[in-house]
């Protein structure tokens, strides 16, 4: 392993190459998935810094369970981009040992529910080491991989863990939407200092979205801890996170067909959570929706409607309203699971009742 | 008792661990590591030869119980492992395992099922040769790959399609899905999705039957667990953990690893440092056994030897069968990583054939009777097809049932009474 710090270092534009190889990209406007756009962040990160490695399983020869470390291990060799067996707390542990030690590992779970089985890991060993130390060790290091539900695959893989993870204190929590989220916020995951976890979503891995020429730069980042207004409006203020962003987005395209000016908050952090964009927001639209598909209690929204009321409650017009996945494990059958998971339409319902419009 | 490897050769074997005898071992393991090319990924022997150099003197405490099975055969006097009732029932049990999943991925390409479908073609022989020994009352913990476990210990085939299909009449309503069958009837205490994480429930229900037994005084609680799964999660620590809290306590447990060789695309081989995973039997103090896993006659001896001795009061066995999945890992995975060379060489060594041939052979079975069998089966699956088919999708208040058992558990509503007395409460209540 003592090679690492002699291995080339390599600066092909492999993001450029990407760009002209994908299918999906139009001549017009510069395309990427979030799939793409998560690998080239991955690509670019190893080849700036021989620290940086990847380990998880299925993520070498496999090309990873969800193919998003397509092409690494035959470009950074297995002592970089190591498969390991199914053993969640072993591999997570040795990658926070090895971030003690000055690595800067990126920890896949092939999904975030087996990080259950690391839990102990990433709270106790990772997020708390720094402070224990008096800041002697820090622990940069991320744990990443698809979050949530992905569809039909039951109550044990259909979870979504930014409200477990971002109650604790001494870690970062990242939740990006689109292609430019995905790779400005891992970009700089990678960088930071401290214990990350990043929250991917398996059913946005295939989706385009259109990308800046400044995104596409390896220098790009987006810093940690600012939410972005993915839409503006004046009537109220939808926040969340991850995939609910697109359905946000979508009840605001439905609600401004009916005269509602919706301003909708792609949050990116979970922790920290930027409490100025959202308390802004709502100070100027005097009307709040939160939407996450995890669980209601002590969630994401529970947070957020916390902060309001402390620091905006005289701005209020209206209650808050909370959308939130069912509160039972996710079922099997379509039909309970479609029931179980936030829809567009019910964002739309709860903004029309906050603004006082009949349902 | 006419058993295919004695208890005394534990105690022997196990002794020997301890004493580091010199004995000449009676059965000699190494014959079995052949068998573990059968992958044609060549094991890493740079540095894992040395550093299994340690535990050569282990080598006694295991036996290869293929070797015993031709020795038995030899001294029985019939000849035959098994009588034609015997034979037919498990011929029985091994077409619908296959004709059942050959099903479901119909079903799953029509849309019928779906997430993660995870088959378990090929394994066949050993879900019939250890499930099939078992009472009602003894128990099994299955992983993803639970259909056919679930099949072998009784559950209806139309109930367990219909749970695929996700229909109210299926084993859990519907609720459970492929990776997740329970069926309290059946004493399947269920498909667990994560790795590992059924072994330590296995395991509780072992400790329930000893407890039941010693503390309870139920003085005929001989029931028997066995828990299955694959060799990618013998690298996990829950796997260890087990062992040795089954061997400690002697927990009337099997541990029934189905190693296929291949953990999604990776190799046991590239994944696991010492790849006989039976060796770590001997290593918490119990039996470690390897057998031919595409024979069902073998499996059918060692199962009937590690279940009798748990159920004897003697503790647990590690069983390390070698199989082979016919299929992807689910029906989700294009299987680009292992060798049509390997693929082909265990095709060709089907369990099902294999035992048709040896039933067919040895005069225990014509090909009529077998294919009578072939017929009923047939029909079983597609009458499941059928059931699942048009049975009810769960109604929207479904969706808030079972969460508790004393549903008390949703708490008191703004009437100050429970939530849950409110005759509306499950209605509509899907979203905060
Ligand atoms: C804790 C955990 N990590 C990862 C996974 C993803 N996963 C599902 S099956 C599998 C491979 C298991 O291989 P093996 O134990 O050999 O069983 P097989 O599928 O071959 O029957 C993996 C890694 C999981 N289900 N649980
Ligand atoms: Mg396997």
């Amino acid at each position: 392993m003592l090679g690492i710090v002699r291995q080339r270092v390599s600066s092909v534009p492999t993001l450029q190459r990407m760009l002209y190889a994908s299918k999906s990209f139009s001549s017009a406007a510069k395309e990427m998935t979030v799939r793409d756009a998560l690998n080239s962040a991955l690509d670019e990160e190893m080849s700036a810094d021989p620290k940086v490695f990847l380990m998880g399983e299925e993520v070498g020869d496999y090309q990873g369970a969800y193919k998003i470390t397509k092409g690494l291990l035959e470009k950074y060799g297995p002592q970089r981009v190591l498969d390991t067996p199914i053993t969640e707390a072993g591999f997570a542990g040795i990658g926070v040992g090895a971030a003690y030690y000055g690595l800067r590992p990126v920890v896949e779970f092939m999904t975030f529910n087996f990080s259950m089985q690391a839990i102990d890991h990433i709270i106790n060993s990772a997020a708390k080491s720094n402070y224990m130390s008096a800041g002697q060790i820090s622990v940069p290091i991320v744990f990443r991989g698809p979050n949530g539900a992905a569809a039909g695959v039951g109550a044990q893989h259909s979870q979504c863990y930014a409200a477990w993870y971002g109650s604790c204190p001494g870690l970062k929590v990242l939740t990006p939407y689109s292609s430019e989220d995905a790779r400005g916020l891992l970009k700089a995951a990678i960088r930071d200092p401290d214990p990350v976890v990043f929250l991917e979503n398996e059913l946005l891995y295939g989706e385009s979205f259109p990308v800046s020429a400044e995104a596409l730069n390896s220098d790009f980042c987006l810093p940690i801890g600012k939410a972005k207004i993915e839409r503006e409006g004046k009537d109220l203020t939808i926040t969340a996170y991850s995939k609910m962003v697109g359905h946000a987005l979508k009840a605001a395209e439905v609600l401004a067909k009916e005269g509602i000016s919706a301003e909708v908050i792609n949050l990116l952090s979970i922790r920290p959570l930027d409490r100025a964009a959202i308390n802004a927001s709502v100070r100027k639209t005097n009307r709040l929706v939160t939407v996450e598909e995890a669980f209601s209690q002590n969630g994401v929204g529970a947070e957020i409607c916390a902060s309001v009321v402390e620091e905006s409650f005289e701005y209020l017009d209206a209650p808050v309203e909370r959308i939130a996945g069912a509160d039972v494990p996710m079922p099997y059958a379509a039909n309970l699971e479609r029931m179980a998971v936030p829809q567009v339409d019910d964002i739309v319902r709860a903004a029309k009742r906050t603004c006082f419009r009949s349902v | 008792m006419a058993t295919a490897f004695t208890a005394t050769n534990f105690v022997q074997t196990l002794s020997a661990v301890n004493t580091r005898s010199h004995d000449k071992p009676l059965f000699d393991p190494l014959k079995t590591t052949s068998s573990f090319l059968g992958s044609t990924r060549k094991l890493r022997l740079t540095n894992s030869a040395k550093l299994n150099q340690p535990n050569l003197h282990r080598r006694s405490a295991v036996v290869a119980v293929s070797d015993v099975v031709k020795e038995k055969k030899l001294k029985s006097t019939s000849n035959l492992l098994i009588t034609k009732e015997e034979g037919l029932v498990i011929y029985e049990d091994m077409i619908l395992g296959r004709a059942f999943e050959d099903m479901c991925a119909q079903m799953y390409y029509r849309g019928k099922m779906f997430g993660f479908v995870h088959l378990y073609n090929g394994q066949e022989a050993v879900s019939t040769g250890f499930i099939k020994l078992l009472k009602k009352e003894d128990c099994v913990v299955s992983t993803y790959r639970d259909h056919v476990h679930a099949l072998s210990k009784g559950v209806p085939a139309r109930q367990v399609m219909s749970e695929l299909f996700g229909k109210t009449t299926g084993c859990c309503r519907g609720q459970g899905g492929s990776m997740h069958m329970f069926s309290k009837e059946h004493n399947l205490l269920g498909g667990f999705a994560f790795i590992g994480e059924g072994i330590p429930i296995a395991t509780g229900a072992a400790f329930t039957s000893k407890y039941r037994r010693e503390v309870l005084k139920e003085a005929d609680c001989d029931h028997v667990t066995l828990a299955f799964f694959g060799d990618g999660t013998c690298n996990n620590g829950q796997f260890f953990e087990c062992l040795n809290m089954a061997a400690l306590w002697k927990l009337p447990i099997v541990f029934v690893v189905e190693n296929n060789l291949w953990a999604i695309g990776m190799s046991h081989l590239r994944a696991t440092s010492d790849p006989q995973i039976y060796k770590k039997g001997p290593a918490f103090g119990m039996p470690g056994i390897h057998v031919d896993g595409m024979d069902v006659l073998k499996v059918r001896e060692v199962a009937k030897e590690a279940i009798e001795r748990a159920r004897r009061g003697e503790g647990p066995t590690l069983v390390e069968c070698e199989t082979y999945r016919f299929r992807g890992h689910s029906l989700a995975d294009p299987d680009e990583l292992r060798d049509p060379a390997e693929k082909a060489r265990y095709a060709a060594r089907d369990p099902i054939t294999a035992l048709k041939k040896y039933m067919i052979e040895s005069k225990l079975a014509s090909e009529t009777e077998l294919k009578a069998i072939e017929k009923k089966i047939e029909e079983v699956v597609e009458e499941a097809v059928e059931f699942g088919d048009e049975s009810p999708v769960p109604a929207r208040n479904q969706l808030l049932e079972n969460v508790f058992a004393d549903p008390k558990g949703f708490g008191i509503g703004p009437d100050g009474r429970y939530r849950c007395e409110d005759p509306k409460f499950t209605e509509g209540t899907a979203h905060v």
